[in-house]
């Protein structure tokens, strides 16, 4: 189907496009990045918003920044800017493989990163990266700045901690020390499909023995997020096949999933396991 | 109804000065608006690829883009590819490898070929595999558009010694 009609603001300006938000958000106002879950659910109808406002051609909002030991990713950053040689360290090649699970090439040369966080799908890569890892989103209005740190930004099924008339400023993700260990596997029906299950680990490893463990869970309940009993559970231990396996069974234990797919929670445990044994790095069959 | 804005799209090194409303998309303004009805439109929700074009040379979905969008920006469709009545090397792979039956999905397969080609003709299998699998063809089963592909970037690495 074709969108619904709505009336195009193209702002020159970031004080331009908050002041236009905070006017239209209220007349059911909202910004258009990338526009490729946007556009489609306009399409759909699901979506019918009569104010767009476009920041494509807002100057240097697509900024890829490193410092701080944090990686920088602006507001219009395309899923396909994200590569292994722009950010250094084990973060660059973690990042560079869940780029390759978002959609496909066409949709990830237009897509924002953190089009895809303001939009919250619980299946979303960029959104289980994030809550992995302790991201921390930065929203700007006419009122001010403020940060949202990764457990308060998401808040349910395509919802998250973002006011009407905030734009979603930026992301900031902590690099990973060299020689962290990481593992990502995600399930789905087809190339690009939306996730059924995915999982992303973060471990590192002294000695033979876990000394920090994140393990991530996104596509199975209403939101990505941690899981800390799962977690816990090896720290102080040597990373075994055995060790692991109690592990993404527990963390399946503890998994609430918002549908009653009885294939959901064997994924989610399956893509657990393999993010760990990835993680690891040992086989587990 | 909302406002009709005039808007300039450049489509094949071409200027089309149309007007349109602010929903339209670039698929549509191509169609409907530029004549150019190479590109077509399966899906309408940036799924099966079919209205395919290079944006700045960057395959995009054209539906999931407003033609108001598209101002001051590069456009090439399939139309652009045949240069002085002669097919590109990717149009001619697609018939000499039966790369297509019914042919609508084709103009998106051939843009989206075009891009991968123009970056990168020394891509991996399993790159242009997972690049190909961006696009929706419900007759070929695939094989013959990736053999395609293969043999055009065979006969433009060919061209251009590296």
């Amino acid at each position: 189907m074709k969108p619904p009609p709505f009336h195009y603001h193209a702002p020159r300006t970031e004080a331009e496009a908050l002041a236009l938000l905070a006017e239209l958000a209220p007349a059911e106002g909202r910004i258009l990045a990338g526009g490729q879950s946007l556009v489609p659910a306009m399409a759909l109808r699901v979506a019918r918003p009569l104010h767009l406002i476009d920041i494509n051609g807002l100057p240097g909002l697509d900024r890829l920044d490193v410092g701080d030991g944090h990686l920088r990713i602006g507001p219009l950053v395309r899923h396909a800017m994200i590569r292994r040689e722009s950010v250094p360290g084990p973060l660059g090649a973690l990042l560079d493989k869940v780029r390759g699970h978002i959609a496909h090439l066409p949709i990830r040369t237009r897509g924002t990163v953190c089009g895809s966080l303001a939009n919250a799908d619980p299946a979303s890569e960029w959104c289980l990266v994030v809550a992995t890892l302790g991201g921390e989103m930065t929203a700007r209005s006419l009122r001010g700045e403020r940060a949202i740190a990764a457990e308060d930004f998401f808040q349910g099924f395509m919802a998250t901690a973002l006011e009407p008339d905030e734009l979603l400023a930026g992301l900031r993700l902590p690099l990973l020390a060299d020689g962290t260990r990481w593992g990502f596997h995600e399930f789905s029906r087809r190339a690009g499909d939306y996730a059924q299950a995915a999982s992303l680990v973060v471990m590192e490893v002294r000695d033979g023995v876990v000394l920090a463990a994140r393990i991530g869970i996104g596509a199975v309940e209403d939101r990505p997020r941690r899981l800390p009993e799962a977690e816990a559970l090896l720290i102080g231990r040597a990373p075994t096949a055995e060790l692991l396996r109690q592990a993404a069974a527990t963390a399946r234990a503890t998994l609430l999933p918002t549908d009653d797919d009885p294939t959901r929670p064997a994924l989610a445990e399956a893509m657990i396991r393999r993010a760990l044994a990835d993680a690891a790095g040992i086989a587990l069959p | 109804m909302t406002e009709a804005l005039d808007v300039t799209l450049t489509v094949n090194g071409e200027r089309h000065a149309v007007r349109v409303e602010a929903r339209r998309t670039l698929a549509d303004a191509l169609r409907e608006d530029c004549g150019l009805t190479g590109t077509h439109l399966g899906c309408e929700h940036g799924v099966c690829g079919a209205c395919t074009v290079l944006l700045d040379g960057e395959p995009v979905r054209a539906c999931l883009l407003f033609a108001v969008q598209a101002q001051g920006r590069a456009i090439r469709t399939v139309e652009g590819l045949a240069e002085g009545g002669e097919l590109s090397p990717l149009q001619r792979a697609f018939i000499e490898n039966h790369a297509l039956q019914c042919g609508y999905c084709t103009p998106g397969f051939l843009m989206l070929g075009t891009a991968l080609l123009e970056r990168d003709p020394t891509m991996s299998d399993e790159a242009l595999v997972d690049a190909l699998s961006s696009n929706i063809c419900r007759c070929t089963g695939y094989a013959n558009i990736a053999k395609a592909v293969r043999a055009a970037a065979a006969e433009m690495r060919e061209r251009v010694p590296a």
